[in-house]
């Protein structure tokens, strides 16, 4: 048990350093796969089996996807990308090693005497799985938060369809508003026939 | 639930080691603002095994609940991210973060 904790988490720190510190955005984004499959790992192992496959659906999934594909189609030239090392590199790390050492002071000094309290209101039933466990708060006590959850999704995904979306001049396009207002007065004459003159009132204008 | 020898300090610990390394991305990243976004991935990760160790080690549910919520709005914030950045690219030809100082007045 705990020689595969020890083996995620190392990998899950090894593989996200990588992730800052790529030259490549698409090996970052693919180290970043390797992150989430590690955290995924680690879920199982503390006995979270939903969430962790829920994470590899939603991230390895869809989001690492989703980066993929705005990296290559920014089609960014690799060679010019130099990476994260810039000039303020360790004044970033000054401050980064500063927030971990305060995150796990704060960590250490705090959650001496942290036990599981017996009269929680969502407790872990036994005999119940996990997926099951998480459905019936879901949909039960948190439908509210579980809703607006989705509404933001929805709202999330129009705005990006807004945003990307794009009206060239020249592309010939469905309108669906012509097409509905189309009716039999507007689109079909009866031409007369006038016997040896031909048909009296066609007119090749439209 | 099998909780071993490996404590809830071991997993708030590596969460807060990964915490720090996405931190990091984002404060030492000069270049590309598709990092920036992966970083802020890796610190939700960090703040989700947060939620979730807490959840399995106190014996609540209500963790692991709102864990899918923060995965939801990741989600959503990742997608909105990730338009505003092909529509800037589309109008600038570039996404590198010195190009980005036009609010700089």
């Amino acid at each position: 048990m705990a020689i595969f904790f020890y083996l995620f988490a190392s990998l899950l720190v090894f593989s996200s350093i990588m992730v800052i510190s790529s030259r490549n955005p698409v090996h970052a984004v693919l180290w970043l796969i390797v992150t989430f499959c590690n955290g995924s790992g680690l879920m199982v192992l503390i006995g979270a089996e939903f969430l962790a496959m829920m994470l590899i659906i939603i991230y390895v999934g869809a989001v690492a996807v989703l980066f993929l594909f705005v990296v290559m189609m920014l089609n960014m030239n690799s060679a010019e990308f130099k990476g994260i090392i810039g000039g303020e590199s360790s004044v970033g790390i000054v401050i980064a090693g500063f927030l971990f050492v305060d995150l796990v002071a704060v960590v250490l000094f705090s959650s001496k005497d942290v036990s599981p309290v017996y009269n929680l209101q969502f407790v872990v039933e036994p005999g119940v799985s996990n997926a099951s466990a998480i459905a019936r708060l879901l949909y039960t006590d948190f439908i509210l938060p579980f809703q607006t959850a989705g509404i933001i999704l929805f709202v999330a995904m129009i705005a990006s369809i807004a945003l990307t979306l794009r009206l060239r001049p020249g592309v010939k396009r469905q309108k669906p508003a012509d097409q509905l207002k189309k009716s039999k007065e507007n689109s079909l004459f009866l031409a007369k026939n006038t016997g040896k003159f031909g048909l009296s009132n066609l007119n090749y204008d439209d | 639930m099998m909780i071993s020898e490996i404590s809830l300090e071991h997993y708030l610990i590596l969460s807060c080691l990964l915490f720090s390394i996405g931190a990091t991305g984002l404060f030492m990243n000069r270049k590309s603002v598709i990092t920036i976004l992966m970083a802020i991935e890796l610190m939700l990760l960090a703040v989700n095994l947060n939620f979730v160790a807490f959840s399995i080690y106190l014996e609540d549910m209500v963790g692991q609940v709102f864990s899918i919520i923060v995965l939801s709005i990741a989600a959503a914030e990742v997608s909105i991210g990730l338009a505003i950045l092909v529509l800037y690219f589309r109008n600038r030809g570039s996404i590198e973060i010195e190009d980005i100082n036009q609010m700089k007045g």
